[in-house]
């Protein structure tokens, strides 16, 4: 427990002190890094000392009295809820106190009337925790101290902005305090408390530059999240009044007989998927893209979104075979084929990430909605890897605009000259998100075989689209990325230290994620998904005594969706892939002719330019395929947002009748 | 691995270019012989390929070659694992693996023709995934597994349960082998848009090796085909075989009568058969299995 709460609070106290240290120095460098480090030494103990000293089958309970820490946490609430209103009136967008006056004050009258007052436990640790303590803490701290030189060049680079990056950098810890609460608590208001801090920093931290564009979609991101957090508070106000709990665990022990449990059910995943950015709700993560890497590195790969899926995979036991189920995978297996097909039409790379963010975490939101171990697992592990691979692709982007002053995909043409180590961690970032010896493709492997056992056939058509599509908009990059330009010099990368003391750390996790995954399931996935659906796994028997299905339940100690010999062959093709630089060096060592490349004869010599009709040397500009007009933003975004609201709303409407009314 | 499937990787590994050769010999004689010509000789692609080896080797610039070599590797070494018998979906996964390095060797190159190749190669690959994928778990609702030796123990040949399937697959071939209406990324014929546009900066052994892993690819996409008939009935064999030939005269047939096709109509057309032949089938195939 002490180590758990040095992990929630410790956070917070250096945001405290971070605070103050205005001025950029070489004490504010060492005290973040030194911080994130605490945070990062703290996470991996945490995990260590939870296998060795507890047993996690049940998960470990703490802290049943919490008077005094619920009175805090309301006024810090009613504090946040005064931050919004400010806000609202000094940038007069009035709709967003209504939104969050609706989350707040229900929090606070359960609280004051002493309503939601339990003796259950408020912090449960178990497999997932200790996953998801270790990706926040790992990953997280590593973007903290990237933050440290990026925010530096990011000054350096616009001064046109007033420097806050005392501000932004507490802000950041802030963050990875309340996403530390929010994944060990077992208590809903708890959970809320610590959701509502993420939504409101989020706001803050994409309002950064206070430009128009940023203060627009700061409140686009903040309304989005408040919306759904008025969900997890109905959802808390059915638990509290109706159904007379508090806990995630008592909600889950509903999995047996789901239909009682839909009401808050539905409402805690719409909720998630609002922060998970899932599509008729996108909108903010892409607006979120003006604010500075850290950022958007933190709210897409570490934080913010994973906390709904977060949620989503904790619920999923209550998912199979309902209609919060059929609800939460059809958005995120639309969302999964959508959004990779927008990726396509995109040449900002951020943008291009934060497509692809929304992406996977459709397939992930979708995985939990099927409701079955197979695919949590595989949701699980999609999750491991993206947060790894995403975030190490985020900084390499924003590594590349501090060098060179553009973060367009477009721009990074023949970069393997130019930058060859940002092009190396690059091509890792891209395999490792595409293609199949690396974990991402991995983890599809497995959730298209979940899927295919759980027998939703919609998700596995598209699954099978979707990834067609992902891999386009990858490897056009990577292409960009491979182009050689003749007489292009190596220039010198302006890439901080500390900078690469997070990238280098993350391409090294993202290759042994490779060939350790295994050992990560047998080790927390696999018991966790086990002792999940101990619960639900009557269920499937009875209402189904298919053999696949009956198989599927009862054999949760062999999930693993590849086989051992599939491990070996890939490990074997990722160590052959490893040899290729060095392979590179023998076949170059044999002198051969170098040629010019093919211009139909035109060549002006250096591959660069041709001779155009008048016999003028012309220079060839080569641009990627976006396909705008037959994909296209504007033509498919639109169509996409109003058939997921509609079916979102009569998703919605169906299991608030279903479950207030019958 | 037991015998038959080490025996079966090694007949591949060794054979698998002259019987792709000889296939693409016999093609070329066929479409020669409907559009009036005498042909070539039967094993003219043979000698092409050898003689390829025995050129000076260039290269544009120091990734290129790598790059191809690579991209052959991974193309037999995908091909080792379907004749090894093992899981399709891993074949499926590593064979768009080494698509990916001969696009990104065709993109090294900076050149307008080669980096247009390049991007309708990976247009096309997004075309046809999809349908492989579909076939992989099409493949798997009729069997129970994924697995090429647990595949080929049915008692009923595979088409019968999975026509639709078939269907899609077999328009899929022509897209995966770049054959005429859908010859976008790299054409052999002379009267079509672009012209050895993905692999037009290739030359002599580097082009050879390119070559080489079209037709270990091809031996493997025929396999594929060939797990629709086959059956724990060694005779099925021969039906696969004869399906095969059909399926590679009915390509050499709509590659001479077609023209080529807009990349919107490839794309279209490709997604709307995957849809609704392999959806289809699919839907009735886990339906059936429930």
């Amino acid at each position: 427990m002490p180590v758990l709460a040095f992990l929630i609070l410790f956070p917070f106290a250096a945001a405290f002190i971070i605070f103050f240290m205005k001025k950029d120095s070489k004490i504010r460098t060492f005290a973040v890094i030194l911080s994130a480090l605490a945070e990062l030494a703290a996470s991996i103990f945490f995990a260590v000392d939870n296998f060795m000293n507890h047993d996690m089958t049940m998960g470990t309970f703490y802290l049943s009295k919490t008077h005094i820490a619920d009175e805090v946490m309301a006024s810090v609430e009613f504090c946040l809820m005064l931050l919004v209103f400010s806000q609202a009136i000094r940038f007069r967008k009035f709709y967003v106190m209504i939104l969050s006056a609706l989350g707040t004050l229900p929090a606070l009258y359960l609280d004051f009337t002493g309503i939601s007052e339990t003796t259950a436990s408020h912090i449960k640790v178990d497999h997932l925790t200790v996953i998801m303590v270790l990706v926040v803490g790992i990953v997280g701290s590593l973007i903290c101290m990237y933050a440290v030189g990026y925010i530096r060049d990011y000054h350096h680079h616009h001064t046109e902005f007033k420097d806050r990056s005392g501000y932004f950098l507490a802000l950041l810890f802030v963050f990875l305090g309340a996403m530390m609460g929010l994944i060990s608590s077992d208590n809903l208001s708890w959970m809320y408390f610590f959701w509502e801090i993420t939504s409101v920093c989020s706001f803050l931290l994409i309002g950064y530059s206070q430009t128009r564009e940023a203060v627009t979609n700061s409140f686009r991101a903040l309304w989005m999240n408040l919306l759904g957090g008025c969900g997890f508070m109905a959802a808390i106000v059915f638990c509290v009044g109706v159904m007379e709990i508090t806990n995630i665990s008592q909600l889950l022990l509903f999995a047996a007989l789901p239909s009682m449990a839909i009401f808050p059910v539905v409402m805690l995943s719409f909720a998630a998927l609002t922060k998970s950015a899932q599509l008729p709700f996108s909108g903010w993560l892409l607006g979120a893209m003006v604010a500075p890497t850290p950022t958007s590195a933190l709210l897409h790969s570490a934080t913010m979104v994973k906390a709904g899926v977060y949620l989503l995979l904790r619920l999923s036991p209550l998912m199979y075979g309902t209609h919060a189920g059929i609800m939460v995978s059809v958005i995120g297996g639309f969302t999964f084929f959508a959004a990779s097909l927008l990726a396509i039409t995109v040449s900002d790379g951020k943008k291009v990430l934060a497509y692809s963010t929304i992406s996977n975490l459709g397939l992930i939101t979708a995985a939990a909605g099927c409701g079955m171990p197979q695919a949590v697992w595989a949701g699980i592990m999609l999750l491991i890897f993206h947060a790894v691979t995403k975030s190490m692709m985020f900084m390499s982007v924003g590594a590349y605009e501090n060098s060179t002053g553009s973060r367009d995909v477009e721009d990074m043409h023949g970069m393997i000259v130019r930058y060859p180590r940002l092009a190396f961690v690059m091509t890792i970032g891209i395999f490792g998100m595409s293609v199949v010896p690396m974990g991402m493709c991995v983890a599809k492997w497995a959730a298209l075989k979940a899927f295919i056992d759980s027998g939703y056939v919609y998700l596995t058509l598209f699954l099978c689209f979707g990834s067609a599509s992902t891999l386009f908009y990858w490897i056009k990059w990577l292409g960009k990325i491979f182009s050689v330009s003749k007489g292009s010099d190596k220039h010198e990368d302006t890439v901080h230290g500390s900078e690469w003391t997070a990238i280098c750390p993350l391409a090294c996790i993202a290759i042994i994620l490779c060939l350790v995954y295994p050992l990560i399931s047998s080790l927390v996935v696999i018991p966790y998904t086990q002792n999940a659906f101990s619960g639900s796994v009557n269920r499937f028997v009875t209402s189904e005594s298919s053999e696949g299905v009956f198989s599927l339940a009862s054999g949760t100690d062999n999930v693993a969706a590849i086989s051992t010999e599939d491990f070996i062959i890939m490990g074997v093709m990722l160590i052959c892939m490893c040899v290729l630089p060095l392979m590179m060096k023998y076949v170059n060592s044999v002198q051969e002719r170098r040629v010019l490349a093919y211009m139909s004869g035109f060549n002006t010599g250096d591959d660069r330019s041709f001779y155009d009709s008048f016999g003028e040397a012309k220079g060839q500009y080569l641009a990627n395929w976006y396909m705008r007009d037959f994909f296209g933003e504007k033509k498919l975004l639109m169509p996409s947002l109003m058939l997921t609201t509609v079916f979102l709303l009569v998703m919605l409407t169906v299991c608030t009748v279903g479950g207030l009314f019958i | 691995m037991t015998v038959y499937s080490t025996a079966a990787v090694i007949i591949y590994l060794v054979f698998s270019p002259f019987i792709a050769c000889l296939f693409s010999g016999v093609d070329r004689i066929v479409t020669a012989r409907m559009q009036g010509r005498r042909g070539p000789k039967l094993m003219q692609p043979w000698y092409d390929i050898v003689k390829l080896f025995s050129k000076e080797s260039t290269s544009v610039n120091d990734i290129q070659k790598i790059l191809v070599m690579a991209h052959c590797f991974f193309a037999i070494f995908s091909g080792a694992i379907f004749f090894a018998g093992g899981d399709v979906l891993l074949v499926l996964f590593a064979l768009t693996m080494a698509e990916v390095f001969l696009i990104l060797a065709a993109y090294s190159v900076n050149a307008a023709y080669s980096e247009i190749g390049a991007q309708r190669e990976l247009l096309q690959m997004m075309a046809y995934e999809p349908m492989t994928l579909l076939t992989a778990v099409g493949f798997y609702l009729s069997t129970g597994s994924f697995r090429v030796d647990e595949i080929i123990n049915t008692e009923l040949p595979l088409v019968i349960k999975m026509p639709g399937f078939f269907i899609g697959f077999c328009f899929i071939l022509i897209v995966k082998f770049r054959k005429s209406p859908f010859d976008l990324s790299t054409s052999h014929h002379a009267h079509q848009e672009l012209i050895k546009g993905l692999t037009g900066d290739l030359s002599g052994p580097g082009y050879g090796f390119s070559e080489l892993a079209e037709l270990y690819e091809e031996i493997l996409m025929l396999g594929i085909a060939g797990l629709f008939f086959i059956t724990s009935d060694p005779i099925s064999f021969l039906w696969a075989f004869i399906a095969i030939v059909l399926i590679m005269f009915c390509m050499s047939l709509i590659d001479n009568i077609f023209p080529r096709v807009k990349w919107e109509v490839l794309l279209k057309t490709a997604w709307l058969v995957t849809l609704f032949a392999g959806g289809m089938n699919l839907v009735i195939l886990s339906y059936i299995g429930k």
